[in-house]
């Protein structure tokens, strides 16, 4: 091999491992938009319901009511009789069978549907009215195109009648499209089309504040008092020793650590945004304590030199200077870390998340799910529309974790400070 | 010399940082209302020394103090003793200016807020205005007292490091280079300024530049590898030192 | 109840802080003496008296207070009826607390009715004594306080000392978590033990905990342990566990490696500061996403292509939740890289440039194996996020512990096992959940023991170059 040759050899090994590189990058790149693209084409869907018209006539007779009933009267009566009236007056059919399977294009919350409608719109009694009822899960995903109408009848939940019925009730245009509001003011339901993130929204808030309030505070005065005060000795070797390895211990472990001490020592309510919030601030402190030091550390001992020069004792040189300097490069590390915290899954499954909780919780000290656990949950369940759901969720979840994680690098740029 | 009256004294000084001993035996007179230059090589314990005045050693932990430094016969090498209090009465400008990242009035008013020596507001604004007045800054800043102090140009920010070392009315101000981060002109300035200071505050200040000592200083004092060798009037040290080595250094044959 | 408590501390916090500041400026400004701190430190020295004891009284208040009522409740139990097993003085316990709380259900019995009398008696003394004894910590402070005022002129000095010791107590709560999650999955692990011996745990070939159905775990026969020895033996999942992780690394490592190559050698500063924080996003989202997205798209992606190539391919396979979790540690791995790779010094690399290497052999050659200790570190840290995470091979690998090497099966983690173990309702004295517990200490010394080379590896790498 002459000199060129090897030459030619080497600059096409050069070429190749700079190949590599790039190849790796792109992938990598590639990942995140495979797996975005995944979660938000089937995610998109869940923010729209479909729903079917009905023509309803709040007839005050048929509901038992006086011609000006008081709103007591108009939440405790039943609908139940005008609902499968209005319902079967939607489409002509014969006998119960038939009648039964048209009722079933509808979710089973038509009756409290019409009697919400009525209770906002006291003026409507005695008019008549179209409204749009939700439909059930199964005709809201054909409707979406997500049901295999291909299949042979006896291996779908829906049947050729009913298929017949939608697709003349789409020829009417009855059936429709709107903003689904329910996914964000419902609790969680065995019913896709129900199922909301309510809950879950409103126990994260706590989770998160409860862990926010914990961890903070103590991340500071740990950061400061390790940075700035603490003598050089056993002790704050070993504690920071605890802090670095308490940073890589995995997730699961807190939850153990909160089904043991905060459950089965301290008797803390299970299921709880309390307990929830308790032990991942337990987690995220190391993670908050590691950048809150270093932005102490980024202040130059000028500063200090010179307060303490002119007189300021260590705390006021600390209180006074330092800590207002490092307080933007604390706060950008605590959102990161509150971040991480609002998408952590495993410990509050251990601590009892994972109940089905309907309500939506009005104290941290209620049975509650989170988001990230919400998504868990949904997971596990067969039927097709959580899986839309889920990818909804899922898409509300990041949409805080991008937010969050804006704040945190505009507060860096914003006040970082070249010394 | 027609001043005799000697504000700060120290006897045996040793000081280690660690293993490693940066000052040996450090006897040392500091007369009242005059400036005393420190001049030697680098990391002959110059800064060490006046550090040690104002007990700015006690920041860094391996460091270890023995001895005794009395100031108007107090003794400040004392485990017990209040450092704020100290630092109060002596004032301290450091080699690079560091200003607080604040405006240029909060730098000044830091001082007499912790201290709570200004009952209030024009209280402090008197001192303010008098503080940067001493300091020969007033006039360039006076309409731009609520702009950070970090704006400033390196020499203004030096003298408004001395206004804030002023401002606690101190006896004793040390300073330790203030002049090696600046230009000519803003040397020439300060210098002028230590000249008038010196009418009301006794000055220590640490040199590198042996013109600057003969400039600015009434007595001068040479240290070398932590010892000091020779104390005198600077007109003596300069003129016919008494030591071969202080002979050597001053006419640049070594440091 | 404690809420008001706290409020009534801030306000007479408030309060003596005002107290103590006009008080110090009455002494100075009578009897002329200087103080050498401001009156406000006299105002936080009496706030800190007023508030810190009290504080205190109510946390360990609240933090005893149940376990000793609860002691005093099963003694009257036990005095009814000495044959309560530790299990029923819980059991009715629990129901007396339920009563009282007005969420109680199941059949009202008499003793349940005396007992929430008791509890109700109980809790109003607890109540009383807790106030009574707040107020007279509280004037008892104060007044010692006040009487420290006007013979004390170091009240800053004090205040910043208790402050200081404040904030050593917050920097001493890392150490007490460190103490909690050893404590607690000591204590359990060595119920378990105590039943199973360690070795059959450590070393048994066969998991299976849902054949384990012995209520009490103190109290084994001889015959009963001979069965659950079979069923609590964790290599399968050790197995599974480190299999997932290295299906996980050798995706992670070569993508994260030469990813953080390319970034540190070759990449513009243009293509670095937009492809950093897109491969980073991959770090910020959720596990569960990550766990979704195997379960969902990855699992039966694999499962199709089985078919089709007439594989046999399991719809929980450990290929998929490796392969996602090894998408989820590409970050990881590639900015640990990148940092360790700029960290090299750029003489090391000119003097390779200057013999006439190219930039791949300049990089193979001498920039690789100086920043190879750091490196290895990184992985290390990566391998040990791999086996500690959770989620996705709860969502995508199986629950069956087999045996296997073959990436198309389904296997199960020391993970998995915990989250299965510990869902839903458990109760918290049978083997089972103690097992958690025990899989949890196993998996927390081993990331432990991780961590701690990487460090060791990452250190010594640092301390070569700085």
């Amino acid at each position: 091999m002459n000199k060129e040759q090897r030459l030619k050899k080497r600059h096409n090994a050069e070429k190749r491992f700079k190949l590599y590189g790039l190849t790796s990058i792109l992938l990598a790149i590639f990942f995140v938009i495979f797996l975005l693209n995944a979660i938000f084409s089937k995610g998109s869907g869940a923010f729209l319901k479909t729903t079917i018209d009905v023509e309803v006539n709040f007839d005050a007779d048929t509901l038992e009511l006086s011609e000006s009933p008081p709103l007591e009267d108009l939440e405790n009566t039943d609908y139940y009789e005008l609902a499968i009236d209005s319902i079967l007056k939607v489409k002509k059919v014969n006998g119960l069978t038939e009648e039964k399977l048209l009722i079933n294009l509808f979710s089973p919350d038509y009756e409290y549907e019409i009697r919400n409608f009525l209770l906002d719109n006291p003026k409507a009694l005695n008019q008549t009215t179209v409204l749009k009822l939700t439909a059930s899960d199964d005709f809201d995903q054909l409707h979406k195109g997500n049901y295999p109408r291909e299949l042979p009848e006896e291996r779908r939940r829906i049947n050729n009648f009913q298929l017949n019925l939608y697709d003349e009730l789409v020829n009417e245009g009855k059936v429709n499209k709107i903003f689904n509001s329910y996914l964000f003011t419902k609790g969680d339901s065995r019913n896709p089309e129900l199922a909301g993130i309510g809950g879950a929204l409103v126990g994260s808030f706590f989770t998160i504040v409860i862990t926010l309030l914990l961890s903070f505070p103590i991340a500071i005065a740990a950061s400061v008092y390790l940075e700035e005060f603490a003598p050089k000795n056993k002790i704050t070797d070993f504690i920071e020793i605890n802090i670095n390895n308490l940073a890589a211990v995995p997730s699961i472990v807190f939850g153990l650590l909160g089904l043991g001490i905060l459950l089965g020592t301290f008797h803390l309510p299970r299921s709880t945004p309390l307990v929830a919030g308790i032990t991942l601030a337990l987690m995220t402190l190391p993670r908050i304590i590691i950048p809150c030091r270093a932005s102490l550390k980024a202040v130059p001992p000028s500063i200090r030199e010179g307060a303490l020069a002119i007189g300021a004792s260590k705390v006021q040189s600390v209180t006074h200077h330092v800590l207002p300097l490092a307080i933007p490069g604390t706060l950008s590390g605590t959102i990161i870390g509150l971040a991480q915290a609002l998408g952590e899954t495993a410990p509050l499954i251990l601590i009892g998340m994972v109940a089905f909780v309907v309500d939506i919780p009005s104290i941290p000290t209620d049975p509650s799910a989170s988001l990230p656990v919400q998504v868990y949950l949904w997971s596990e369940q067969a039927e097709r529309g959580f899986v839309e759901k889920t990818s909804a969720t899922i898409m509300v979840l990041l949409s805080f974790l991008i937010t969050l994680n804006f704040i945190a690098v505009y507060l860096r740029q914003k006040f970082e400070r070249k010394w | 010399m027609k001043n005799n009256k000697i504000k700060i004294k120290s006897s045996n000084l040793n000081v280690h940082y660690g293993e490693k001993q940066a000052l040996f035996d450090v006897d040392l007179d500091i007369y009242d209302k005059e400036v005393t230059a420190l001049i030697g090589p680098s990391g002959c314990g110059k800064s060490t020394f006046i550090r040690c005045i104002n007990r700015m050693n006690d920041v860094i932990d391996i460091c270890k103090v023995e001895g005794s430094i009395t100031i108007d016969d107090e003794e400040i090498i004392d485990k017990n003793l209040d450092v704020v209090g100290l630092r109060e009465k002596i004032g301290m400008v450091f080699q690079k200016p560091n200003p607080f990242p604040k405006s240029i009035y909060d730098n000044i008013s830091y001082g007499p807020t912790i201290h709570g020596l200004a009952e209030n507001k024009t209280d402090m604004d008197e001192i303010v205005e008098n503080s940067l007045k001493k300091a020969a800054l007033w006039n360039e800043v006076k309409d731009r007292l609520n702009e950070a102090g970090t704006g400033l140009s390196g020499g203004q920010q030096q003298r408004l490091c001395i206004a804030r070392a002023i401002s606690v009315n101190p006896q004793v101000i040390l300073m330790d280079e203030p002049c090696s981060a600046l230009d000519p002109i803003a040397t020439a300035k300060i210098e002028e300024l230590i000249d008038e200071l010196k009418k009301s505050y006794t000055i220590v200040i640490v040199t590198h530049s042996m013109s600057q000592a003969v400039r600015v200083s009434q007595r001068t004092g040479f240290f070398h590898l932590g010892k000091i060798i020779e104390v005198d009037t600077t007109e003596k040290i300069f003129k016919n030192p008494g030591n071969k080595m202080t002979q050597d250094y001053i006419t640049g044959r070594f440091g | 109840m404690n809420i008001i408590i706290l409020l009534l501390v801030t306000i007479f916090s408030y309060l003596s802080f005002l107290y103590g500041r006009s008080r110090i400026r009455k002494i100075t400004s009578t009897q002329s003496i200087k103080i050498n701190a401001l009156p406000n430190y006299y105002g936080y020295y009496l706030a800190l008296w007023c508030a810190l004891p009290a504080l205190i009284i109510l946390l360990f208040w609240s933090i005893f207070e149940p376990a000793i009522i609860k002691y005093l409740i099963s003694q009257t139990l036990i005095q009814n009826d000495l044959n309560y097993s530790s299990e029923q003085l819980n059991l009715l316990y629990q129901k007396i607390r339920s009563l009282y709380e007005g969420n109680f259900s199941g059949t009202l019995t008499e003793e349940i009715k005396i007992g929430v009398k008791n509890y109700e008696n109980l809790q109003t003394i607890a109540q009383n004594s807790k106030i009574v004894l707040l107020l007279s910590t509280f004037i008892a402070a104060i007044s010692y306080g006040i009487f420290r005022i006007s013979k004390n002129n170091k009240a800053r000095h004090d205040v910043e000392k208790i402050l200081t010791g404040l904030l050593f107590v917050c920097s001493l709560v890392a150490i007490l978590t460190t103490m909690g999650i050893i404590f607690s999955l000591l204590f359990e692990s060595l119920k378990f033990f105590s039943a199973i011996n360690i070795f059959d745990f450590l070393f048994g070939m066969n998991w299976s905990p849902q054949r384990a159905f012995v209520s009490d775990a103190s109290a084994i026969t001889a015959l009963e342990y001979e069965n659950l020895k079979g069923a609590f033996g964790s290599v399968p999942l050790f197995a599974g566990t480190a299999f997932i992780a290295l299906i996980a690394m050798l995706v992670a490592v070569p993508i994260g490696l030469f990813s953080g190559i390319y970034m540190a050698e070759y990449a513009s500063s243009k293509v670095r500061k937009y492809s950093k924080p897109i491969i980073e996003i991959l770090a910020g989202i959720p596990t569960v996403v990550y766990g979704f997205f195997a379960a969902l798209t990855v699992g039966p992606f694999f499962r199709e292509l089985g078919e089709k190539l007439n594989l046999e391919v399991s719809s929980e396979s450990a290929l998929a939740a490796g392969l996602v979790m090894g998408v989820m540690i590409i970050p990881y791995v590639s900015s640990l890289s990148d940092d360790v790779i700029n960290a090299v010094p750029q003489s090391l690399r000119d003097g390779s440039y200057a013999i006439g290497a190219t930039k791949s052999e300049t990089i193979k050659n001498v920039v690789i194996p100086a920043a190879l200790p750091g490196i290895v570190g990184s992985v290390l840290l990566a391998v040990s996020r791999a086996i500690g995470e959770t989620m996705i091979v709860v969502m995508a690998a199986g629950l069956a512990a087999n045996l296997t090497i073959n990436p198309l099966e389904s296997t199960t983690t020391i993970t998995t096992q915990i989250v299965m173990l510990l869902i839903g309702d458990q109760e918290f004295d049978s083997p089972k959940t103690q097992s958690a517990f025990a899989l949890g200490l196993t998996l927390f010394f081993a990331t432990l023991i991780l961590n701690y080379i990487a460090l060791r590896f990452v250190k010594k790498y640092r301390e070569k170059y700085e």
